[in-house]
């Protein structure tokens, strides 16, 4: 039975007044004051506890109210709008939480010389204001830049097969696509491991770590492409094919132009998924103390994540407030191409 | 040229269980068998023992714990953000879900051990105080923390955004005509949910819940900094210790010598076999549960 038939007036039976409001307020204030009284005479206690009971208690009021002036399916119904609703807010807590964590914890020990100083040198026992991730953040744009122009080609050209060709091999590259994207990244830095650190005798480098980011990063790149192709108005390809312009003129003037935003919003997506990618590294490029651009292609190179991993495995001192400070940069890289592609997201193609 | 571009990832993978295999081989055949049935790992020992089973079980578990964290909260704000939220709240709450899959994993890793670990521990306190008949929760163990049950909870977390994308997705696809009959007929939403939404979906729920196992199973940093790794087959979830094959990798990898790096690759490849066959599987689940009629998203 919906609201709306029990109470005598015709009502909408989904509006949330003032009475609605007092439904909910009361059972909550109420479950708060028996909770409290609760844990002050029995031997529970602890906030996790406290927050269980209350809730449960919310609930079973909140239920049984309902069901007594609305019948057994408005309560259900209410209890269950709960339900969903803590669920979602379940989902939002971690994420402040974690946010509020490295903001905090991170900007503790973050000064001007983390930017600019490298590991060189530091003892294992120094200060937090000791060293800093200069050579990390390098080593992170580098190899991201070296992946990001590794993997965009394949990643639109495979968009392109998808969307634009249709060769007789798309439900087969759809599905290898499909099981890339579950590819755990830590199987992507064994491959790199196997075939370039070892099998070609290449030895750890920057260069490897771009390479496994490279195929952590196709899939993304080569689904979201794919989307965004599909956006692309089909009478612009047919106006393109009726003046006489063979498929590629028409996928390479018109298509990919028309798609443009989409694309770039597609790469800031991978690269954000790869970012802070750590496992592949720690077989890849491997970590390093000091600053060495210019010997990416040969030699051990630090990154965000590996420096943070690092820093953490090593736990002397201060190198887990390092770690906070690290995190803390890291996450503000990832939420700044996070936003940029949402807005850049937002604009749809020209029609 | 572009089917040769598309052919890329093929090659990859292709080449990824090649590799793996090839370079695997001289410690899998060292091994034997028992690569598969034995527990400890010290491949560099005298004997060198060493086997993937109480890596391959602690890995199952803990995506299995993480499973049953984190599908009904996904579940749940799928079904929010769908049939509840105002229109201007889907949108952010999309937004933030998202937000939360784009953290690494490094960030969730160093979470879990410097913070979440001490209440996560208190509240394995409590369940092996008062519910210490169940069997999982039986530890002689008197430290609790760095243990299944905390990688399980930070793994939920990390899960949740890709269990919730696709299963919004998989839900948003039922016919909008049967909801609104339902709540035309005098239904409450509870009551549509129940009827009409998760009858329709149920295949896709399947799958969505598939691909966040599959995703469980291959992170490889928040176990390796949570986890204290040790050998053991851990039949309680509470207690510090187990293994799992992604952890064990990151963590041993360091100061592995050759043979014990051909050993890794060869858990490399027990890995990644397990994740293609759950994302294959899920995929395959997702994509039969759809409407006939093409719908694509």
């Amino acid at each position: 039975m919906s609201t709306a038939s029990v109470s005598g007036a015709p009502r909408r039976p989904r509006t949330f007044g003032r009475r609605e409001a007092t439904e909910l307020i009361a059972p909550l204030a109420i479950a708060g004051v028996v909770t409290t009284v609760l844990f002050a005479i029995t031997p529970l206690a602890g906030p996790v506890g406290f927050v269980i009971v209350m809730y449960s208690l919310f609930i079973a009021q909140y239920y049984w109210y309902a069901r007594r002036t609305h019948g057994v399916k408005a309560g259900v119904d209410r209890a269950v709008t709960v339900v969903i609703s803590s669920a979602a807010a379940f989902t939002i807590l971690p994420l402040v939480f974690i946010m509020g964590f490295v903001v905090a914890k991170g900007a503790k020990s973050l000064t001007w010389g983390f930017f600019h100083h490298t590991m060189e040198g530091v003892a294992p026992g120094a200060p937090a204001s000791a060293g800093g991730a200069f050579h990390a953040i390098i080593g992170t744009l580098i190899q991201v830049a070296l992946a990001t122009f590794i993997c965009v080609p394949f990643g639109v050209l495979t968009a392109v097969y998808l969307q634009e060709v249709r060769g007789r091999f798309v439900p087969l590259v759809r599905v290898i696509v499909d099981a890339m994207s579950g590819l755990p990244s830590i199987v992507a830095g064994l491959f790199i491991f196997a075939v370039w650190v070892v099998g070609l005798g290449q030895g750890f480098s920057g260069l490897a770590a771009s390479l496994a980011l490279g195929v952590l990063m196709l899939p993304t790149v080569a689904r979201t492409t794919e989307e965004m192709l599909k956006l692309v108005d089909p009478s612009l390809r047919e106006a393109s094919t009726a003046l006489g312009a063979p498929q590629w003129r028409t996928v390479l003037r018109v298509v990919l132009p028309t798609a443009r935003s989409g694309i770039i919003t597609a790469v800031i997506l991978g690269i954000a998924r790869i970012a802070g990618e750590t496992a592949p590294l720690l077989m890849t490029s491997f970590g390093n103390d000091r600053a060495n651009p210019t010997k990416t292609l040969s030699e051990p190179q630090e990154s965000l994540p590996l420096f943070i991993y690092r820093q953490i495995t090593s736990s002397q001192g201060a190198s887990v407030d390092r770690a906070w400070s690290a995190a803390l940069v890291l996450v503000a890289i990832v939420l700044v191409l996070f936003v940029v592609a949402r807005v850049l997201g937002r604009t749809r193609p020209a029609k | 040229m572009t089917t040769a571009a598309a052919m890329a990832s093929l090659v990859v993978m292709g080449l990824i269980a090649i590799f793996l295999f090839v370079k695997a081989w001289p410690a899998m055949h060292q091994a034997g068998w028992h690569f598969f049935t034995r527990f400890q790992w010290d491949p560099d020992g005298a004997p060198a023992l060493y086997g993937v089973a109480s890596a391959v079980y602690g890995t199952v578990v803990i995506a299995i714990i993480a499973l049953v964290v984190a599908l009904p909260i996904s579940i749940g704000t799928a079904l929010y953000i769908n049939e509840y939220a105002p229109r201007r709240a889907q949108r952010i709450l999309v937004s933030l879900v998202d937000l939360l899959a784009a953290i690494p994993s490094v960030v969730f890793g160093l979470w879990g051990r410097d913070v979440l670990n001490k209440p996560l521990s208190d509240i394995s306190a409590f369940l092996y105080k008062y519910f210490r008949f169940v069997p999982i929760f039986h530890t002689k163990a008197l430290f609790f923390g760095n243990s299944f049950f905390v990688c399980g909870i930070v793994l939920a977390l990390m899960i949740v955004p890709i269990i919730t994308a696709i299963s919004r997705a998989v839900m948003a696809e039922v016919p909008r005509p049967y909801c609104e009959a339902a709540l035309a007929l005098g239904g409450t939403k509870a009551g549509m949910i129940k009827e009409v939404i998760f009858p329709f979906s149920k295949g896709g729920l399947v799958g969505a819940a598939m691909l966040g196992l599959g995703r469980a199973l291959g992170e490889t940093i928040a176990v390796a900094l949570i986890l204290s790794i040790n050998g053991n087959i851990m039949t309680n979830i509470l207690a510090p210790g187990g293994s799992a094959i992604a952890g064990l990798i990151a963590v041993k990898f360091g100061e592995a010598s050759v043979n014990g790096r051909s050993a890794l690759l060869g858990a490399g490849l027990v890995l990644f076999l397990l994740t293609l066959v759950v994302n294959l599987v899920a995929r395959l689940v997702v994509t039969r549960s759809r409407p006939p009629k093409g719908a694509t998203k």
